[in-house]
């Protein structure tokens, strides 16, 4: 007993308090900034390995990037990634980040349906389901749980069954041998129900986009509640957004 | 008459250097090779030439630290014998070589789809069809279950036959996480873009797959990395053994219901991942290994953070380590449960911790070592009694073995040395034509093995992946038999297979 109390000692404070104001330590590569400097646009295009960068204007679709940071080295002028974490939004056109612009990434109040605030504000239960991930983002989403990150504090849980769950959250860029299992773990979920492709794989494909073994039908057959882009997918960047969407708006 | 050519770890050979035999031949030389101890099959694989298909068999031998290659070439949709009915470890790659080519083997025990691979022989194979083994009795029932599992883990499907609460068999079923990996190998023409699928193998085991396939390219490209891009790599490589090691100590405790030490191995493990995010920019290293540079050179202030780490980390880990080990109702849940004998693990060529659990002393950093391993004595980690608690103190053992090894490393950090600030102007731009490569890299898991073969052009015509997974999930079928079926969970944690390594 006292050896228990010992360690429980040791540990100190492991949880973050306030989530939403937290930075991330180090290096990260989160929300670019694209100055207006002039740079062989085409060879910044040819550099990318998802096709996540266009031109005229120069842009990162986040929903494609990866999050490798190899454009930045290249063109340090062009492209910076700052460490700014809240990088998900409700709105696919959001998520591309135009050159010349410095704001950060928003949910867009006018795409969420009022019922998420309504039935899911203070409690949140989700069902993970996993496409063709590669366990990354599936371990980023089991330490939003963990004592550090802790977020069931907010009401907001993992749960084991989608009868129990008031959505889905996708990860993987959703294989053609999952495709089945996906839709019957969907339509198992009661009404009313969200889906959040967490991850760059789940929102476009990622580097699969153009795999023969994937089935990319269901995203397209369902409104998006929350994109949330990353490789992984940071548990702050989850948990804010998740917040985000289900607060209540006056 | 030699029929094999040897070759070294990360060692690139003209392909027609590989002797091509006879089916029958190719059998019996490698049917035979395997049942010495010291050797075990790494790969074998085949893929499509002109109108036949080449297949290619890698035997290592860890006593002379080298690996034997042989080949030969058959005729799609043939019928021959198999190598599995002489030694099972080879019952998977038979099974890939069945679904992909149509090769109808007439003594494999176990013909079935392997994965469900968007371009396999048969399209009538629907992953929804696969045919279990059954037994029909009044007194046995099945239980399935998956392909989505209740935790966030990645799918498959396990299927049970039980007799009341005791497992008396149980068959595993994946494909669910297949993505056409190796295909998009050869159809993504950019490095970075093979890099990027690299990491994208399994995301926990970043490191391992990643080096695996620089190591491949700059064999190819006949170029020599410094010390710093070893350095880096290896520890990076032993940091995603703590990490992963750590957070599945974490996993074990959270399924016996051990609260305290599933929330401190859990808490372990953040320092760390954090640190390689203040490293590379990403908690699990994506973005750090790279062929023929790196982005992120290793800095005396980043060694001295490490360094404070690991002292925390150690005392930490420590204390709730030798609280847990004392513990009886936890002792009870992982003594004697889960049991792979070393007949067991070594007929199916179990690796890595799996392999080491059961007494296989098989460990590439030793056997077939790279990097900084070529310079230290590494003594694998192993135990005997092949039940969950080995596999929970060899965890515990690699991790500290690990520290060990990070501390000495730190006392000499090679300089940053811009030996390529331009890989596309030297040595990179070219990879060697009418070639093979073979990398083994040490992951976490077990032995990670990447094969290349270039055409004319030194462009890809094949690359092959096989993750340590493809031989440990039938040890982790082996090892829930005659067990209750509470224990499946912590059995399965105990191994912590990899899916989308097995689906690729």
């Amino acid at each position: 007993m006292l050896d228990n109390l010992k360690i429980l000692l040791h540990q100190g404070k492991q949880y973050i308090p306030d989530v939403t104001q937290a930075e991330v330590p180090g290096v990260f590569r989160g929300r670019p900034v694209i100055t207006n400097a002039s740079v062989d646009e085409q060879a910044l295009i040819d550099l990318c390995p998802t096709g996540a960068i266009s031109a005229k204007p120069v842009c990162i679709d986040l929903g494609k990037c990866i999050f490798c940071g190899e454009c930045a080295f290249a063109y340090p002028d062009k492209i910076r990634f700052t460490k700014d974490h809240k990088i998900a939004t409700n709105d696919r056109n959001k998520l591309i980040i135009e050159e010349g612009s410095d704001s950060p990434v928003e949910l867009n109040p006018g795409l969420i349906r009022k019922e998420i605030a309504e039935y899911f504000s203070g409690s949140l239960k989700l069902r993970q389901v996993c496409a063709g991930g590669d366990n990354s983002s599936e371990l980023e989403l089991n330490a939003c749980g963990n004592v550090n990150f802790d977020m069931g504090r907010f009401g907001i849980e993992f749960v084991a069954s989608p009868r129990h769950a008031d959505g889905i959250v996708i990860t993987g860029p959703i294989t053609k041998n999952m495709a089945e299992p996906l839709q019957i773990c969907y339509d198992a979920v009661p009404d009313p129900k969200i889906i959040i492709l967490a991850g760059t794989d789940a929102i476009s494909g990622g580097i699969f986009t153009d795999s023969p073994a994937l089935d990319r039908s269901f995203p397209g057959k369902y409104q998006i509640d929350l994109y949330v882009p990353g490789n992984p997918v940071h548990p702050l960047t989850f948990i804010n957004a998740v917040l985000e969407l289900i607060r209540r708006r006056r | 008459m030699m029929n094999y050519i040897t070759i070294l770890n990360n060692q690139t050979i003209p392909l027609q250097s590989i002797p091509v035999l006879k089916y029958e031949d190719l059998m019996e030389l490698n049917t035979m090779l395997v049942k010495r101890k010291e050797f075990h099959c790494v790969n074998y694989y085949g893929y499509l030439s002109g109108n036949k298909i080449k297949l290619i068999c890698c035997i290592a031998n860890d006593a002379e630290k080298n690996i034997y290659v042989s080949a030969a070439e058959i005729e799609s949709n043939s019928s021959l014998p198999s190598f599995t009915a002489h030694h099972l470890s080879f019952h998977n790659f038979e099974r890939e070589l069945h679904e992909n080519f149509g090769i109808n083997y007439k003594d494999h025990p176990w013909l079935k789809p392997l994965r469900y691979s968007f371009n396999r022989n048969s399209r009538e194979q629907q992953i929804e069809n696969y045919p279990f083994y059954q037994i029909h009795s009044e007194e046995l029932h099945e239980v399935g279950v998956g392909p989505i599992h209740a935790g966030i883990i990645e799918p498959g499907h396990f299927r049970f036959i039980c007799n009341g609460e005791q497992i008396l068999h149980l068959e595993i079923q994946l494909g669910y996480q297949h993505r056409g990996i190796e295909s998009l190998f050869l159809n993504k023409k950019k490095l970075l873009q093979r890099t990027i699928l690299a990491e994208s193998i399994a995301g926990d085991t970043v490191a391992g797959h990643t080096t695996a396939f620089v190591n491949v390219w700059e064999s190819l490209s006949g170029f020599n990395p410094c010390d710093d891009l070893l350095f880096a790599r290896t520890l990076a490589l032993e940091m995603e053994r703590i990490a992963i090691h750590t957070g599945d100590l974490s996993a074990i405790c959270t399924d016996i219901a051990y609260q305290l030490g599933s929330s401190v191995f859990g808490r372990l493990r953040t320092p760390v991942i954090n640190f390689m995010q203040e490293w590379c920019g990403n908690r699990l290293l994506k973005g750090l290994i790279r062929a023929g540079k790196n982005n992120f050179p290793f800095t005396p202030e980043l060694a001295e953070k490490l360094t404070r780490l690991l002292n925390d980390y150690e005392t930490d880990f420590a204390e709730m380590y030798n609280e847990m080990k004392t513990l009886p109702t936890v002792l009870a849940r992982l003594e004697k449960t889960g049991i792979v004998t070393l007949e067991q693990a070594e007929s199916i060529g179990a690796v890595g911790m799996a392999g080491r659990a059961s007494g296989i002393a098989r460990d590439i950093r030793s056997s077939h070592p790279s990097a900084l391993f070529t310079r230290l004595n590494h003594e694998p980690v192993v135990k005997h009694h092949g039940d969950v608690y080995s596999r929970t103190q060899i965890r515990k053992e690699e991790i500290l073995q690990s520290i060990y090894y990070i501390r000495q490393w730190l006392q000499a950090i090679p300089k940053e040395n811009n030996q390529t600030p331009d890989p596309i102007s030297i040595g990179l731009k070219k990879q060697a034509p009418n070639s093979f490569v073979i990398s083994l890299v040490e992951g976490w898991r077990g032995e990670i093995c990447h094969c290349a073969v270039t055409d004319d052009n030194g462009e890809l015509l094949h690359y092959k992946i096989k993750d340590p997974s493809l031989h440990n999930w039938l040890a982790l079928a082996l090892s829930v038999r005659n067990n209750e079926i509470s224990d499946f969970p912590i059995c399965n944690k105990s191994f912590d297979l990899s899916y989308c390594g097995h689906d690729l």
